[in-house]
């Protein structure tokens, strides 16, 4: 009886690029995530020192 | 807002538990197409993300009929998000599709109608991405989004037809297709169910993707507001 044809090296191929392209996705999800996070807290740390400039002179005085 | 809530750490683990056990059942369970050999198993995963695909490119085109009828910018984010998780899944059944071409039709790449079509329509959805970009206002952004992610949706009923519609050498598993394609298999009842299973554990990938970048979206607009509220 004839065998199937040999493509294991496909296969593997295919199933890496599935689980790479998903983990690649997960990760840029995560790191934009973070950046943001990041945005959020320097923003509103400006906006309370545009607010409140006092705040902010009083911070930097020796 | 930057707790993840409970239910979405649940649907999490749900849809990589159904992940894993398609991929199981991928491996271990469905069996050795008998001319193609084990390439034949990039089947399962290649037309789950392709259905995946397909999914957030229609559900993008409803968001885009309820932003335009309500204009919350909420329904942007969700047409943005399904769409950018709809684009890496395409991207995965292109790639995967050429994977199981090379050795079945002896070449990566064709001009086939399939191919072509779905191409097309990851084009068009790369060209969304790029020209959200280049509008500044929000509300603008929106809207042009919206309409634009209507009239983008013709191409994934074309994309699904082509196959149906046209004389190609891609296969029709589900269904009848051209009698002339190549690669084209019978499907035992493991194999249907392996299928099946694959089909759900990537709809619950998508769900969870979903509300993961739905959260991100919303984040995002937070940071715009701060910075639009700065600069004035």
């Amino acid at each position: 009886m004839e065998q199937p044809a040999n493509t294991f090296t496909y296969f593997i191929a295919g199933y890496a690029v599935i689980f790479g392209a998903m983990l690649i996705y997960l990760v840029s999800l995560v790191v934009r995530w973070h950046h943001l996070r990041q945005d959020e807290a320097l923003l509103t740390q400006l906006e309370a020192e545009k607010a409140n400039p006092q705040a902010r002179d009083q911070a930097f005085s020796p | 807002m930057s707790t993840t809530p409970r239910a979405l750490v649940v649907l999490d683990v749900i849809a990589g538990l159904a992940l894993a056990v398609a991929a199981g059942m991928v491996f271990f369970y469905a069996p050795l197409e008998r001319v193609m050999g084990a390439v034949q198993k990039v089947f399962y995963f290649h037309v789950a993300a392709g259905w995946v695909g397909m999914l957030g490119f229609g559900l993008a085109a409803v968001a885009g009929i309820i932003y335009l009828m309500r204009r919350r910018s909420r329904w942007d984010l969700l047409g943005v998000a399904a769409i950018e998780i709809g684009l890496v899944f395409t991207l995965i059944n292109v790639v995967t599709g050429m994977i199981w071409a090379r050795p079945v039709w002896n070449t990566w790449w064709t001009w086939d109608p399939r191919l072509t079509t779905a191409t097309i329509m990851e084009l068009v959805y790369i060209a969304y991405l790029m020209l959200r970009q280049g509008i500044e206002d929000p509300e603008r952004r929106a809207r042009f989004g919206a309409v634009y992610a209507i009239v983008g949706f013709l191409s994934v009923p074309l994309t699904f037809f082509s196959i149906r519609i046209f004389r190609t050498i891609h296969p029709v598993v589900l269904g009848s297709g051209d009698p002339t394609a190549t690669g084209a298999f019978s499907m035992t009842p493991r194999m249907t169910q392996t299928l099946m299973v694959s089909l759900v554990a990537f709809s619950l990938l998508f769900v969870a993707l979903l509300w993961h970048r739905l959260r991100l979206g919303e984040l995002g607009e937070r940071v715009e507001q701060l910075r639009l509220k700065l600069q004035s």
